[in-house]
């Protein structure tokens, strides 16, 4: 392709900063972009198919030829990563492909399974209770994300861990430098060398001390570690994926859900009322709401057609899973937020071998948050205009920076 | 067995998993909990009944759809 003619492609991802929260992309960059496999130019100057409909999202992240390994030639990056990305990545299975994938999740699958998640939901909801009694002592008008959205979670997944929670500063401020699309290679560099350290530094604490305690990290090292059967250094790049993964994701939809049920009282004084309604709103929320709005990457090791276009060895796919939560295809008026609808079928943790590990946990999460939120706090109502908000719009999770609230 | 629409329900159906392409994800075990378990030792799906009443069919074509892996037949 000419440079003339890369000109003309749309970027990716857009600029438009006067989009409501609750739209993944207005009207009219709709139009670009929706619709059968198009192209578009990346902040890297690269090109890359973007895929938005249901369908075609599904087949590509099904299909073994689509690759997450980023150090791939042609993969989509949106940003230029750091020469030293491949050994920083060490233990991150997100971007590893087949058995090398396969190998590192399955060590995970029992600890984040459905009967796991049910046996800590009483620890769950002793954090999400901690956590509105802190809000109710912090006093109308607070701010939801820093006193109850984020906490959480994070408190949640350091417990699981076996991370001191006493150190969220130093890795909630880390995560957002690494989420954040702006970030330059350097800073990329020293920011995962700062959380290595720091992790790696807790697992050789732990390694001394493996009778002392019992959480996930510990039983990691005695199970997987001790036998050989996985390096520390993988140890530390699954515990970085899970740390950041675990606290980030929950804390944005937290925050993004409240602020769209206080628009709709009914709803949020349903999930008081009928608590056993808050799955089906939470799978609702969800797909509504799509946090992960930049895409998930892909680079094909052969050619595939995907929605009748070629996609060729080599070449970049950028998979919207927020517009394919939105496809009129799979669900009616799509661009409604409707707790009644089956919304099981949104994508918004992905699809095919490498969908989200920790979803159980995160459903739970919110469920249980929502729920008793709108049970102590009925009255609860956001102090400023959506618009007005300061949104994430340059991070790779979409979110909230604040929510004033009072009640 | 009565005829008309509903002869079908003392039928059985045949459920078949791959666990070598299992995820882990879970979400058979939500759509139809009284198929579909998760092993103890590696989370990994399990059968309960290879062979449900024909009446869970909707579900357990929902826990096909649902299954991100590909992983489950059902016959
Ligand atoms: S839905 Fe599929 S991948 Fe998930 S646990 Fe069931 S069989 Fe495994």
């Amino acid at each position: 392709m000419t440079q003339s003619t890369k000109t003309e492609l749309p970027q990716w991802p857009p600029v438009n900063s006067a989009r409501s929260p609750f739209t993944p992309l207005d009207d009219a960059e709709r139009q670009r972009y929706v619709g059968p496999v198009t192209r578009v130019l990346l902040p890297t100057g690269a090109t890359a198919w973007l895929v938005s409909r249901h369908t075609d999202v599904r087949q590509l992240l099904r299909h073994p030829a689509f690759s997450s390994d980023l150090s791939r030639p042609g993969f989509p990056l949106l940003r230029p990563l750091p020469p030293e990305a491949t050994r920083n990545s060490e233990g991150t299975f997100i971007q590893l492909d087949g058995d090398a994938h396969f190998r590192l999740r399955r060590m995970l699958t029992a600890e984040f399974m459905i009967k796991n998640v049910r046996r800590i939901e009483p620890l769950i909801a002793q954090t999400v209770d901690e956590a509105l009694a802190d809000l109710a002592a912090a006093g109308a008008p607070a701010d939801l994300v820093s006193t109850f959205a984020l906490p959480m979670p994070s408190k949640v997944i350091c417990h699981l861990l076996g991370v001191p929670y006493a150190d969220h500063d130093f890795f909630q401020s880390r995560s957002r430098v690494l989420l954040d699309r702006g970030t330059s290679p350097e800073e990329i560099q020293h920011t995962v060398g700062e959380l290595r350290d720091y992790l790696r530094a807790l697992i050789d604490r732990k390694r001394v001390r493996l009778d002392e305690a019992d959480d996930l990290l510990i039983r990691l090292i005695r199970e997987r570690v001790e036998p050989g059967e996985l390096g520390v250094d993988e140890l530390v790049g699954m515990a970085l994926l899970l740390l950041i993964a675990g606290h980030e994701t929950t804390a944005n939809m937290i925050g993004l859900s409240v602020l769209l049920l206080t628009r709709h009282p009914e709803q949020y004084a349903l999930l008081r009322d009928r608590p056993e309604l808050a799955a089906g709103l939470v799978d609702e929320l969800l797909r509504y709401l799509s946090i992960v709005r930049t895409g998930l990457l892909r680079v094909a090791t052969e050619d595939v057609e995907i929605g009748g276009r070629l996609i060729r060895a080599g070449e970049g796919a950028i998979v919207l899973i927020a517009l394919a939560n939105r496809d009129a295809e799979v669900f009616d008026e799509p661009d409604g937020f409707d707790p009644y609808r089956q919304a099981h079928r949104h994508l918004a943790f992905g699809f095919g071998m490498h969908q989200c590990i920790g979803q159980p946990l995160a459903r739970a999460e919110l469920r249980i948050a929502l729920v008793e939120l709108a049970r102590r706090f009925p009255d609860l109502r956001v102090t400023a205009d959506p618009q007005e908000l300061s949104t994430r719009d340059n991070s790779i999770v979409f979110g909230l920076d604040a929510l004033p609230v009072t009640w | 067995m009565t005829p008309g629409p509903r002869a079908d329900e003392g039928t059985t159906l045949r459920v078949a998993v791959d666990r070598a392409r299992c995820c882990g994800s879970g979400n058979c075990v939500l759509a139809v909990p009284e198929v579909f378990e998760q092993d103890d030792a590696d989370g990994l799906v399990l059968l309960r009944d290879p062979a449900p009443r024909a009446a869970l069919r909707e579900r357990l074509d929902r826990a096909v759809d649902l299954c991100p892996a590909g992983a489950i037949r059902v016959g």
